[in-house]
């Protein structure tokens, strides 16, 4: 089998010439493989005991004035939270995000490798990568992964020469262009609160509360969703952070503490 | 090809607990010096945290035969790049390549759980916690290990650091100062001694502040 490594390079040694005492360390890297074993059967075993598997809500949707991308902020170990500060919201270059669900290191590392290319693109073509070519790079690369039990489900958003841009790529090679898209476990409940509230000639602010509404309520019902909602806005001048809302407090916004009708008083007893 | 082997297990877990946490000018990184497998000790005067650059301290638990190929492999890519550049690697660039190195191993893992515990370069301490195929984060505190799920909890409620999600942002540096930090990670691995049968022996603690690298080591129980 050939993986594909390219891009995978840290920068070319300084001084020219390869040196000896450097093999293996600054030439290419390439993926170690165990040898004399079925990697199907080895690999499943292994990940399960060392990948924290990320139970996610994430969403993303085109609008009027842009694109909107949420996600909470859990991962957990089975039952363990392993941490709730992850950015699942992932910065690509000041035009394109992308946001992570499944996998934490397969997702990480390759938008990292996604970033490192995308700027490669640029200084190459002198102008930025279009959404549907970042997100078609991604692919490419997942999809020759295939089999191999990486893990993915991403969203690609960001504004290019043609407008605002959505993409859902995954690790079995998917690519779908849309208007409206929500991964990961908490999905079914944010597609419930972002279908019935969506509309295309939304202002910045309705469609920033829509999404965050949509995640509160998937992390509300969803336990392997929660922390922090974040929001980002993807527009023609760039992506800019608009909210980060503990959901613990948030739920308290959504619905707020009212007094509640005490049946009976409480009254001191006289003379015990 | 040869035939497979019925059961090929090339992992082992040798258990311990790391602590890191990272101050406004100081970083403690702490790990307990037992090392066992399954229910047998192997030793109780295991160093599990290794010096990576002049700053940059990597505690790791898990499987300690991965542990020191990983280690080496990253002493010689820290020996490369001096070579290269005449300057030790700074923390948040060891904490990527940490995530690289990993990562390169994601179909054959190094079966290690690292915390990465250092100064940046304003001297403020700076944590990056792990999985085993590379995913990192920059956080204020973390623990690792056969006794994290103990400590971990403590050290949110002791701690009580505000996301750096959060918008707008709140300052997330640990409200603790150096001594008070230093006796939280002593609390702390007692608390996992009691809990945690790979957890135990001693706790190796170094601190990493403007003055320079200090050790300590306090004795836990042995049973």
């Amino acid at each position: 089998m050939k993986l594909d490594t390219s891009g995978l390079e840290s920068i070319a040694p300084l001084f020219g010439a390869s040196n000896e005492l450097l093999d293996g360390l600054s030439t290419a890297p390439a993926f170690d493989l165990p040898s004399n074993v079925d990697l199907d059967g080895f690999l499943k075993e292994t990940i399960q005991m060392v990948k924290p598997a990320k139970g996610t809500t994430t969403l993303a949707f085109i609008f009027k004035e842009g694109v909107i991308v949420a996600a909470d902020s859990r991962a957990s170990m089975g039952g363990y939270i392993s941490s709730q500060s992850v950015k699942k919201i992932i910065e690509i270059n000041p035009y394109m995000l992308g946001t992570m669900a499944g996998g934490a290191a397969d997702c990480q590392f390759w938008h990292r490798n996604l970033g490192i290319k995308c700027r490669l693109h640029e200084l190459a073509n002198k102008r930025r990568i279009s959404v549907t070519g970042a997100s078609k790079l991604l692919a490419n690369i997942l999809y020759s992964y295939r089999g191999m039990g990486l893990s993915v489900g991403t969203m690609i958003a960001g504004w290019d020469e043609t407008g605002p841009g959505l993409y859902y790529v995954d690790n079995d090679g998917g690519r779908l262009k849309g208007a409206r898209f929500s991964v990961g476990s908490g999905s079914p409940y944010a597609y419930g609160v972002l279908d019935d509230g969506y509309r295309y000639d939304m202002s910045i602010e309705e469609a920033a509360e829509l999404a965050r509404r949509a995640i509160y309520h998937a992390t509300f019902r969803d336990g392997a969703s929660g922390g922090v909602a974040s929001v980002y806005y993807v527009g023609p001048s760039g992506w800019k952070k608009l909210s980060g809302d503990d959901v613990g407090e948030l739920h308290y916004h959504y619905y707020p503490v009212t007094a509640g009708t005490v049946e009976q008083e409480m009254v001191e007893v006289t003379g015990a | 090809m040869s035939k497979q082997q019925a059961n090929w297990s090339p992992y082992d877990n040798n258990g311990g607990s790391c602590v890191a946490i990272a101050g406004a000018d100081y970083c403690v990184v702490a790990a307990d010096t037992r090392m066992s497998t399954g229910y047998s000790i192997l030793t109780r005067d295991y160093s599990k945290i290794c010096k990576l650059a002049d700053k940059c301290f990597l505690a790791s638990s898990g499987f300690q035969a991965d542990v020191r190929a990983l280690q080496k492999n990253l002493a010689a890519r820290h020996l490369s790049y001096q070579h290269q550049h005449n300057k030790q690697m700074s923390c948040p660039a060891m904490a990527q390549l940490l995530s690289n190195t990993l990562y390169y191993k994601r179909f054959f893992p190094y079966y290690a759980f690292n915390v990465l515990g250092g100064l940046d370069s304003e001297g403020k301490g700076c944590v990056f916690t792990y999985d085993a195929v590379g995913s990192y984060e920059k956080v204020g505190y973390s623990a690792q290990g056969s006794g994290s799920t103990l400590i971990m909890p403590v050290l949110d409620k002791r701690l009580q650091s505000p996301s750096p999600l959060l918008l707008p942002p709140q300052d997330a540096v640990t409200p603790l100062s150096e001594e008070e930090a230093i006796d939280l990670v002593k609390t702390v691995f007692v608390a996992a001694t009691e809990r945690d049968i790979h957890t135990g022996d001693s706790v190796e603690i170094v601190v990493l502040n403007a003055d320079g690298i200090r050790r300590e080591h306090v004795e836990l129980r042995k049973d």
